[in-house]
């Protein structure tokens, strides 16, 4: 039971923190179809930022908030690097991510920060609500946070500009027709995806007691087998079941990771069941269609 | 070349607009060699010409697709547009493309296309796209084509069949009242009955909303029978022009054959065919 317990308890915790990351990479993937890679360097930007901060004396939440802050402004790069110098989304991300390896160490003056004498955010609300139990508290925050911003997305992108954002990705030609500056929108979008990412590496970073430019290896991975898992399973209409299903689909992969990490299987074999649960999780119901002589789609390539 | 005005005012002036792709490349075309075109206030120009003969590209420059090679202008209004870029022409002019899914976004919804079409050229905010009295609107508006889109308003667009798409990208066009409309074949892709449907319905909006027009066609009846002007282009030139009366004048057979006339041979800039429709 408590074996269980604590299994189901980290598969949320960190459904809920990479579940930002997973929304920032539907966002600029899926919404404005721009293969955004930066991801991988802005998660330990956010890490790095608050680390930074919370050990320089900062109030560990406006720590929280600024890198925040520091991974809109890093989007917002990416997105600049596209739409005013024409490179390619892809290569733009590559850049960024690159780049953003040596500012991170150059913020953190080194490899990593630890933040284990620190108060973090995370200790302020376990003071605050009375709470002992580790996961209890990394999971009353991030619900917390991520709460806020599902109903602050789920709002914006209903609005009027919001609308611009999510259509520009399905046909920029026809947006600009109408009036709207889609380099804006892209602009935008490539931003609060960011901005979303940075903050999930600020939680984990205080969550785990460190900051490590490293730590944002494989976010990109992350993020697109949570989004192509909820998808797959949830299959979502809407913009509210969409975000859902980007958590829901956080927290099956975080699941999965979990159970085989207490199988004992080696943290260095977790790639491959990344890539195979991405497999099931796409060819299962293309077999199930191709066992029952359905009609099938030709195959994508993007 | 006969050019008669309806407005009195030129709401859109073309001068030595030349368009080259691909420049410097063995792919070298000239789309559009010399074009000098005024449009009145409420003119209804059909135009016609070959595949290839620069009709899409006309359209484009107008929109502010791309500019113009150097030397050519645009002007609207007075207004000289010719470096004001695609978006920022956009309060200007509603637009039904060639190929349906060029109008609408598919993966949004048939509420969504039109509120974004709603606001044409306006600043939009953080107001809900959408609200009641818009839907009421938006219901409206689809109830004339009857196709029954008033019903679904919900329904993800890359859903409805082409036709149904194009009807929906007339209605996105039009429904902010633009000054001016350009139609490209925006009916080519319709069966029969649904085809007389939307070009009644362009005939019937256009006159209403009083907009300035220019519809591309491959079909000689509707060019001659619609508008009160008609152009014939050919290889990146306008080689006729002409206004109601002479329009009025002429058979379909007469306009075929000039038409063939001029896909099988070169004109010099100042060719004038159809000169017998007088
Ligand atoms: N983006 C482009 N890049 C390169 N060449 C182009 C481009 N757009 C048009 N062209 C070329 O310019 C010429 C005119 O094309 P355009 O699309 O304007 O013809 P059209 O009159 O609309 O023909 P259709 O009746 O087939 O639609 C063609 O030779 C075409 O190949
Ligand atoms: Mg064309």
């Amino acid at each position: 039971m408590d074996i269980f317990g604590n299994i189901l308890g980290v598969a949320c915790y960190e459904g809920l923190v990479f579940g930002l990351v997973t929304i920032g990479v539907y966002i600029t993937f899926r919404v404005l179809a721009f293969p955004d890679l930066s991801v991988d360097g802005t998660f330990p930007l956010g890490g790095a930022i608050a680390a930074v901060l919370i050990v320089a004396g900062v109030n560990p939440f406006l720590a929280t908030l600024a890198a925040l802050g520091g991974g809109l402004v890093a989007g917002l790069v990416t997105g600049l690097l596209n739409t005013k110098l024409r490179i390619s989304a892809l290569l733009a991300g590559i850049l960024m991510m690159v780049g953003l390896y040596s500012i991170n160490l150059r913020i953190m003056s080194g490899a990593n920060v630890p933040l284990l004498r620190e108060v973090t955010s995370f200790d302020v609300i376990a003071e605050l609500f009375g709470l002992h139990g580790g996961l209890a508290v990394s999971i009353t925050l991030v619900s917390v946070v991520v709460t806020l911003f599902f109903v602050v997305l789920n709002w914006f992108l209903r609005t009027e500009i919001g609308l611009a954002l999510r259509a520009t990705g399905d046909n920029e030609e026809m947006v600009r027709g109408f009036g709207i500056d889609t380099d804006k929108t892209v602009l935008l979008g490539c931003s609060v995806s960011n901005g979303l990412v940075a903050l999930a590496g600020a939680l984990v970073a205080q969550n785990q007691g460190f900051s490590d430019v490293g730590m944002g290896i494989g976010m990109i991975v992350l993020g697109l087998a949570a989004v192509i898992i909820g998808e797959g399973l949830f299959h979502p209409k809407g913009i509210a079941p969409i975000l859902l299903a980007c958590l829901g689909g956080t927290f099956v992969y975080r699941l999965f990771i979990t159970i085989a990490l207490r199988l004992g299987m080696a943290p260095g074999d977790l790639k491959l069941i990344t890539a195979l649960l991405v497999v099931m999780v796409l060819a299962v119901p293309y077999l199930q269609k191709r066992m029952r002589k359905e009609w099938l789609e030709p195959a994508k390539r993007w | 070349m006969t050019t008669k005005a309806t407005g009195n005012h030129r709401l859109l002036q073309l001068k030595s607009i030349k368009k080259v792709f691909a420049r410097g490349t063995i792919d070298e075309v000239t789309a559009l060699a010399s074009i000098k075109l005024d449009i009145y206030d409420q003119d209804f120009v059909t135009v016609i010409g070959s595949n290839g003969a620069g009709k899409t590209t006309l359209l484009n420059i107008i929109a502010g697709v791309y500019p113009p090679e150097r030397g050519g202008s645009v002007t609207i209004s007075d207004e000289d547009v010719t470096h004001l870029l695609g978006y920022r022409r956009a309060v200007y002019i509603g637009r039904v493309w060639q190929q349906p899914e060029t109008g609408t976004a598919g993966k949004l919804t048939i509420e969504e296309n039109l509120s974004l079409a709603l606001l044409r050229g306006q600043s939009r905010g953080l107001k809900g796209a959408t609200n009641k009295q818009r839907r009421q609107l938006f219901r409206e508006e689809l109830a004339v084509l009857g196709l029954g889109l008033e019903n679904r308003l919900n329904t993800p667009v890359y859903t409805l069949s082409g036709g149904q798409r194009q009807a929906l990208s007339l209605v996105m066009a039009t429904i902010s009242k633009p000054a001016i409309l350009l139609l490209d074949e925006h009916i080519a892709t319709l069966d029969p009955k649904t085809a007389k449907t939307v070009l009644d319905l362009t005939d019937k909006i256009v006159r209403l909303e009083q907009m300035t027009t220019i519809m591309v066609t491959h079909n000689m009846e509707i060019a001659l029978n619609y508008g009160n002007r008609l152009i014939m282009m050919h290889k990146g030139r306008i080689i006729v022009d002409m206004g109601e009366a002479k329009k009025k004048a002429l058979k379909v057979s007469d306009l075929v054959s000039a038409f063939e006339r001029a896909a099988g041979e070169e004109f010099d800039d100042d060719t004038i065919l159809l000169s017998r429709g007088e």
